[in-house]
């Protein structure tokens, strides 16, 4: 429970501080002043200013942004297509649309996110939407396959058996009963896809395959401090508490919903 | 000489009282059967004596085996105590032996941790303790799998282990409940015989007085946490004194009262039906098909109710998806009122026939209220909702249940409850036939008295056709006019339930029979 | 057992089969001339043509997919746009650093989850478990670049006890190629320890709550004994699973952990082909990738059927 509020605390922070950014920032992040440059934290910087003189706190908040909206569009993706399609498999189980979806599962599972980036950026250039894309099309599997193993055993159930003899057919069935007794779990997943999609869009940024500048990403300021770390590790220290925090926060949440979520699921099983 | 003594053991789970000053004996070579309904506390009982417990339990009183305080024993001798002096056989075959390990190691492992001359030995005479299960390694060799045996081969492997070094006293909790009742008699037999041989104390732990009353020199009945009565076995006979005592007597024997059927019209017509399942598709081609179904007749008539008998895998569920229309069948024809039945059919035509399960925890949509869950048929047959609102009361409160409940969620209703609910379920459409798939074969004898009389007196009022689908003689006998015995996928007797009761014809049936448990007659309750 | 072998192997050969179609085509969808590229605005047509019949872009696509394809079985990549070496030579090279990374780093996991994990289960509950367990949320939530530049600042900038990157190169000895792939391994390896350190505890508690261990119990055995002799061969299953997925991960991830280190492996060399358009390495370089990842799942698979006699029975 103390986990599960600590998680809560720090998702509302960064949810709270990418939603402030939208309306003020401490300094304007396009702002440069040179002669403010490399300065360690202080009270006028709290997380001190880079190598062009910008705000690091600033930066930070507005790459919230970036990362929360990859993150969640790809976390989009990944249910609105992988959970129909792991419905679809499990109500014609052993059919050939089962076989055709697990088939297709296993393939893209053999593409990790950062070789479908790769392929993405060798062929239409680097930009945020190609993070998006490659995330999104990694959770396409995830998610079939959390919704078909949970789906398969909820139909063998008597009361699938007794919506079969009230006329239900496979589609009216996954929708009443299948999905709403598997929610929980797409809860529980979404969150921890959330946190992998943070995750991965600063693994993205950072070798420049993610959000291109000007637009502020945790990932990419991480790469231009790299070169800066002997003598502006603040550079390098922030933006990665920035990642840590946002993953741990995700992850607590997603371990406390599960908790609280889950033993209902269990008893019925 | 008294082998085990347990006396005013009172425990708890996380505070919670789950035993409540029990106190029990046993003699070695002597057979105690602890009888009771579920939460009573019987199994508990048993895994308090085995100091196998939960890590919220907490213990008082005193367990006395083979002359050691249990309750007073640290952990390293209690390991040492178990699987040498007291042996434990357990309720799931499936799921109580390792799936990764032959069986042969399995029983050899018992030995080696107690007396350990090495592997040799070990399985020398893990072979010894697997013959004496009748398990012997001639014909099921030790390197075999527990995937590979069945459920009562596999507890005869669970036997073996427990009695490997002739513990002094055995435990056997609802050692038969999940298996057939032909082989229930053999494990039965089995564990009589080796008690007898080895002079070693068996406490059987059972909710079936009938199991209990065969093998039993001794009894205890048990109700939440407490022994309310015990003495010899002939207690059952001679008569029992505690109310809930003669109460769970007389409900384990009790016989609905029914008005029979009338010879209505035939309702449902099964003729030469057939259903294969296709075999595995394998490299070389398709293996062959399975045959569960193979030339199944019968008639049901309007008003009949109809018992359907069998073991686990004789085709009685395959044949009950086929009569509901949700699965083809490759040939014969089903017709009912007329129609013919298939996965195509009509709505008005499966309005006609609704169906109760087994299990009334898995019977119902845990995320839907009540109203929902009994509405549910409605999709064959819409009508308004305030017409549904008022059938789905009206229907709750025909088995006994108020229209208030309609609001409420599944969880918040007991086992007998739930399987009442399925039956409103299978009710709201006014259904002429209702399919009863083993419906009170979960409940605990005292619940099923209960809904036996439900549907006896449902049948009558309403006039409703049964197809009562069960393994138990018991149920059968109470509920049903006419009964078939069906064994690999075919009916091998048909006849008046009375009759084929108790004038068998076919050898199957008189083996069913033979086998199944029953209560000694004397002035029950 | 042979069955599922075969079963097994025809599902890798077309695995890789339609994988090797999606790169092909994914490549193909690219606009623009390699060969044009390369020789700039001004290039004469029949240096033109004869660069292209060189890089074997002349012919139908599916000419030059059964080119690709059978130059790969050959061990021929073609030849790179920018360098004009020949893709082979230049993918072995950089294969020699990130394979053993990888491996390396799956090792170090391994030997780290494996006992935290056990350990873990075995104490569920009490403090041991709680202090792994929040041990296991920050390896999680920590990006194993950020956590590899971290260490380059305090084991290499600060105590100078590794080198900052680079690598030392095999032929100075075994030690010294280990050295200095050591903090780009630690760095992979931790977020994928902490994931299957909570694998393997959950997994064994899961076995630890089955039936089987009830049995075991009740002859006698203690709960290290029947932890160590039945629960943990049923835990392997689920986490040889998580294994064989790591080993993805960990393949993707020594792309980004090559950047921070300055490694000479394959990820170096695919950022480098991105950024002049060798697409021909691109190309490979993901083939690649994409056959060890699906030759991993099904070494998986084997072990499956090594570890589960139901498997092995089933076809």
């Amino acid at each position: 429970m103390i986990a599960f509020r600590l998680g809560l605390f720090l998702v509302l922070v960064v949810l709270g501080a990418a939603a402030v950014s939208l309306v003020w920032v401490p300094q304007d992040v396009g702002a440069m002043a040179i002669a403010n440059k490399l300065k360690p934290p202080t009270l006028a910087h709290p997380m001190g200013t880079d190598h062009f003189g910008r705000d690091v706190l600033s930066m930070i908040m507005v790459g919230a942004r970036t990362s929360i909206a990859v993150a969640l569009v790809a976390v989009g993706i990944g249910m609105g297509v992988g959970v129909p399609l792991g419905l679809a498999a499990a109500a014609n189980r052993g059919g050939w649309l089962d076989e055709i979806i697990m088939r297709g599962n296993d393939l893209v599972f053999a593409f990790p996110s950062l070789v479908i980036a790769i392929l993405i950026t060798a062929t239409f250039g680097p930009s945020a939407v190609n993070a998006i894309l490659a995330i999104g099309i990694f959770n396409i599997p995830v998610f079939a396959r959390v919704t078909r193993g949970a789906a398969l055993s909820l139909w063998t159930r008597d009361w699938v058996m007794a919506a079969r003899v009230a006329g239900k057919g496979r589609v009216r069935i996954s929708v009443e009963h299948i999905l709403p007794n598997v929610a929980n779990l797409l809860i529980v997943q979404g969150t921890i896809q959330f946190s992998l999609g943070i995750l991965a869009e600063a693994g993205l940024s950072y070798v420049g395959l993610g959000a291109q500048p000007p637009t502020p990403s945790w990932g990419r300021m991480l790469a231009e401090s790299q070169t800066m770390i002997s003598f502006a590790p603040h550079l390098a220290i922030f933006p990665g508490l920035a990642i840590l925090f946002t993953v741990l926060g995700l992850n607590l949440l997603g371990d406390g919903l599960r908790d609280a979520l889950d033993p209902r699921l269990r008893r019925s099983r | 000489m008294t082998l085990l003594a347990i006396d005013n053991l009172h425990m708890a789970i996380a505070g919670h009282p789950v035993l409540r000053g029990v106190s029990l004996e046993l003699a070695a070579g002597e057979v105690l059967g602890v009888i009771g309904e579920s939460g009573s506390g019987k199994s508990m009982t048993a895994f308090a004596v085995m100091q196998l417990l939960p890590d919220a339990a907490r213990c008082s009183g005193r367990i006395t085996l083979a002359g050691r305080d249990m309750l007073a024993l640290d952990e390293p001798a209690l390991c040492a105590m178990r699987g040498r002096y007291v042996g434990m056989v357990f309720q799931e075959p499936m799921t109580a032996l390792n799936p990764l390990q032959t069986i042969g190691d399995q029983v050899a492992e018992t030995i080696r941790i107690h007396d350990d001359r090495g592997q040799d030995d070990a399985l020398r005479r893990a072979a010894d303790a697997l013959t004496r299960a009748e398990l012997p390694p001639e014909r099921f060799p030790m390197t075999r799998y527990p995937h590979e045996l069945s459920g009562g081969q596999r507890q005869r492997v669970v036997i073996a282990m427990a009695i490997a070094l002739r513990p002094r006293l055995l435990i056997a909790d609802e050692p038969t409940t999940a298996l057939d009742v032909t082989t229930q008699a053999q494990i039965l037999s089995l564990l009589a015989r080796l008690a007898r041989e080895d002079g070693m104390g068996l406490m059987l732990i059972s909710h079936d007085l009938a199991v209990v009353a065969g093998l039993a020199d001794r009894i205890a009945i048990m109700q939440a946490g407490q022994v309310v009565e015990q003495g010899p076995v002939s207690l059952l006979t001679r008569g029992l004194t505690h109310p809930y005592s003669r109460a769970l007597l007389a409900a384990s024997t009790h016989q609905p009262a029914r008005d029979g059927g009338d010879d209505g019209d035939v309702i449902l017509r099964v003729r030469d039906v057939v259903r294969d399942y296709p075999g595995r598709r394998t490299l070389r081609g398709r293996a062959p098909a399975f045959r569960a179904v193979d030339g199944v007749s019968f008639d049901i008539r309007r008003g009949e109710s109809l018992g359907l008998v069998g073991e686990s895998g004789c085709g009685k569920s395959t044949l009950t998806r086929a009569i509901l229309g949700l699965e083809p069948v490759q040939r014969g024809s089903i017709t009912f009122r007329g129609q013919a039945v298939h996965p195509a059919m009509g709505n008005d035509l499966r309005a006609g026939m609704q169906v109760v399960f087994q299990d009334p925890y898995g019977s119902f949509n845990p995320r839907w209220r009540v109203d929902r869950l009994v509405a549910e048929p409605f999709h064959l047959a819409p009508v308004a909702p305030d017409v549904a609102r008022h059938r789905v009361a009206e229907a709750l409160e025909a088995v006994g249940l108020r229209a208030s409940d309609m609001q409420k969620y599944i969880h918040e209703f007991s086992g007998g409850q739930r399987q009442r609910i399925a039956i409103a379920r299978a009710l709201v459409t006014r259904p002429d036939l209702i399919l009863l798939d083993e419906a009170v074969s979960a409940l605990d004898v005292s619940v099923r008295a209960q809904v036996l009389d439900l549907l006896a007196d449902l049948s009558d009022r309403l006039g409703l056709t049964y197809l009562f689908i069960s393994h138990d003689l018991t149920v059968v006998r109470a509920i049903t006019d006419r009964v078939m015995v069906m064994q690999a996928g075919r009916i091998v007797e048909t006849g008046p339930t009375a009759q084929v009761l108790t004038a068998p014809q076919h050898p199957y049936t008189r083996a069913l029979i033979a086998a199944a448990p029953t209560l000694p007659t004397g002035d029950a309750a | 057992m042979l069955r599922y072998i075969l079963k097994r192997s025809l599902s890798l050969l077309v695995s890789l089969l339609i994988a090797s179609v999606v790169i092909f085509a994914a490549v193909e969808v690219v606009p623009g001339d390699p060969a044009s590229y390369m020789l700039g605005m001004n290039a004469q047509p029949d240096t033109l043509a004869a660069l292209r019949d060189e890089l074997g872009l002349n012919g139908s696509l599916i000419q030059r997919y059964l080119g690709w394809v059978g130059g790969m079985l050959q061990g021929d990549f073609g030849v790179s746009y920018t360098y004009r070496t020949p893709v082979a030579g230049m993918v072995a090279d950089r294969l020699a650093v990130s394979l053993p990374l990888a491996i390396y780093a799956l090792a170090l996991s391994t030997a780290i989850a494996f006992p935290a994990g056990i350990w873990a289960a075995a104490r569920r509950g009490r403090l041991g478990d709680t202090m792994v367990m929040g041990a296991t949320q920050l390896g999680v939530a920590v990006p194993n670049f950020w956590f590899a530049m971290l260490m380059v600042l305090v084991f290499a900038i600060g105590l100078r006890w590794f080198p900052a990157g680079g690598f030392a190169g095999w032929d100075k000895g075994l030690w010294a190629g280990l050295h200095s792939l050591t903090l780009p391994a630690i760095a992979l390896a931790l977020p994928q320890a902490a994931i299957l350190t909570r694998v393997m505890r959950s997994a064994l508690i899961d076995a630890l709550s089955e039936d089987y261990i009830r049995t075991a119990r009740a002859k006698g055995l203690t709960r290290g004994q029947a932890l160590r002799r039945h629960a943990l061969r049923n835990a392997l299953i689920p986490v040889l699973t998580i294994i064989g997925m790591q080993f993805s991960f960990l393949l993707a991830g020594a792309i980004i952990i090559e950047n921070v280190f300055y490694l000479p492996g394959l990820g170096r060399l695919i950022f480098q082909a991105i950024s002049a358009r060798d697409l021909i390495v691109v190309e490979s370089v993901v083939m690649i990738l994409v056959f060890g990842v699906i030759v991993v799942n099904f070494a998986v698979d084997l072990a499956y059927a090594a570890v589960d006699p139901r498997l092995r029975a089933r076809e």
